[in-house]
């Protein structure tokens, strides 16, 4: 499998494959998580996987279950979904150079425009590992997202009351294991603290839902901030704190 | 209803977000506040939802069996365990304070 006619640093399509499945298989599971909690917070069995058919991003999926569930309404829970759903634009436009796909294959590859999908083709060194990692990471995670939403939806009808066995605690969970990495510089950490100073404080006198979305405007806030200080005196050119990296 | 039209607004929103990427060409989004913004946004997002499920109770902050699970999350976080232990440590951590109380 090793002799692809490539660059010097060329990757066997075998190592490219186990990365890919490592990942898809990892994360595909914790689709059980998303499946209970969404039974839980008393979604139906076709609106639970409809969740992870069609928006098949994980945080998003999460954000909108909880919103539901906090009795938020249909348009402030789906728009603090979308607002998460808003960084896969910015993986695509880096997907779209390394894996140069053919105009027609756009609309298809798009749906598996993800976190997991889009680390392991960064971390691919030429354009073949890059299209069979974003493949076979994305074919994996897609089945396996969706078999267990379904097992994980059947499987809460069975377990009854699912706070009982702290199945309540996994999506917050989820959501700190997907920050924690983010969580590189000064900015961002001030971002995630501001965050949620706001979300918590605004949280007893706003509607639910509401919070969650006027917390977001911690990011632009902590930018203008930095802005400001980096024009101050001493102000260099670009700064230590480029958060071009850390998606 | 209700449920199904956030269903349906958020599967489209994301859809078209992830397709967006793919099809524009790649100078329109490419100035460095966009991308530092679009960076920055999943960071506030993600603590805001953390924070709210772990220390929320309707309209109510508090303390409960969650606080114990999200620790033992991010005790498995820095000890750099997979993905599914940091669920499952929350999870496990959660019902068993829960049995215990």
């Amino acid at each position: 499998m090793a002799g692809i006619p490539c660059t010097a640093e060329a990757k066997p399509d075998a190592a490219v494959v186990r990365d890919a499945l490592g990942v898809g298989v990892a994360v595909g599971l914790s689709g059980f998580a998303f499946g209970v909690t969404a039974a839980g917070a008393g979604l139906t069995l076709p609106q639970t996987c409809a969740l992870s058919l069609l928006v098949f991003t994980g945080a998003s999926q999460f954000a909108l279950v909880g919103a539901l569930a906090a009795g938020g309404n249909p348009y402030t829970a789906a728009a603090g979904a979308f607002f998460l759903g808003v960084r896969n634009a910015f993986y695509g436009l880096r997907l779209s150079q390394l894996l140069s796909l053919p105009r027609a294959l756009r609309p298809l590859a798009a749906q598996w425009v993800i976190d997991e999908t889009t680390a392991v083709t960064l971390a691919q060194p030429t354009r073949r590992a890059a299209r069979i990692g974003f493949t076979v990471t994305g074919l994996t995670l897609y089945v396996l997202w969706n078999l267990t939403t379904l097992g994980g939806a059947l499987g809460a009808e069975a377990l009854g009351d699912t706070d009982a066995w702290g199945l309540d605690a996994a999506s917050p969970a989820v959501f700190l294991a997907l920050l924690a990495p983010m969580l590189k510089t000064t900015t961002e950490r001030v971002t995630a603290a501001l965050a949620v100073l706001l979300a918590l404080g605004l949280l007893p006198v706003l509607p639910a839902g509401v919070p969650v979305l006027l917390s977001a405007s911690a990011a632009p806030l902590v930018l203008f901030l930095g802005g400001r200080r980096r024009r101050g005196p001493d102000a260099t050119a670009g700064g230590p704190e480029n958060t071009r990296e850390s998606r | 209803m209700n449920v199904w039209i956030a269903i349906a607004l958020t599967a489209a929103g994301c859809y078209l977000a992830k397709l967006l990427g793919l099809l524009v060409p790649a100078g329109l989004l490419e100035r460095p506040l966009v991308q530092r913004l679009a960076a920055l946004l999943p960071v506030a997002l993600l603590a805001a939802l953390t924070a709210q499920q772990t220390f929320g109770d309707g309209q109510q902050v508090g303390l409960d069996a969650r606080a114990a699970g999200l620790a033992a999350a991010a005790l498995a976080l820095v000890l750099r365990a997979p993905f599914l232990v940091v669920v499952g440590a929350a999870v496990a951590v959660t019902a068993a304070v829960r049995a215990l109380a």
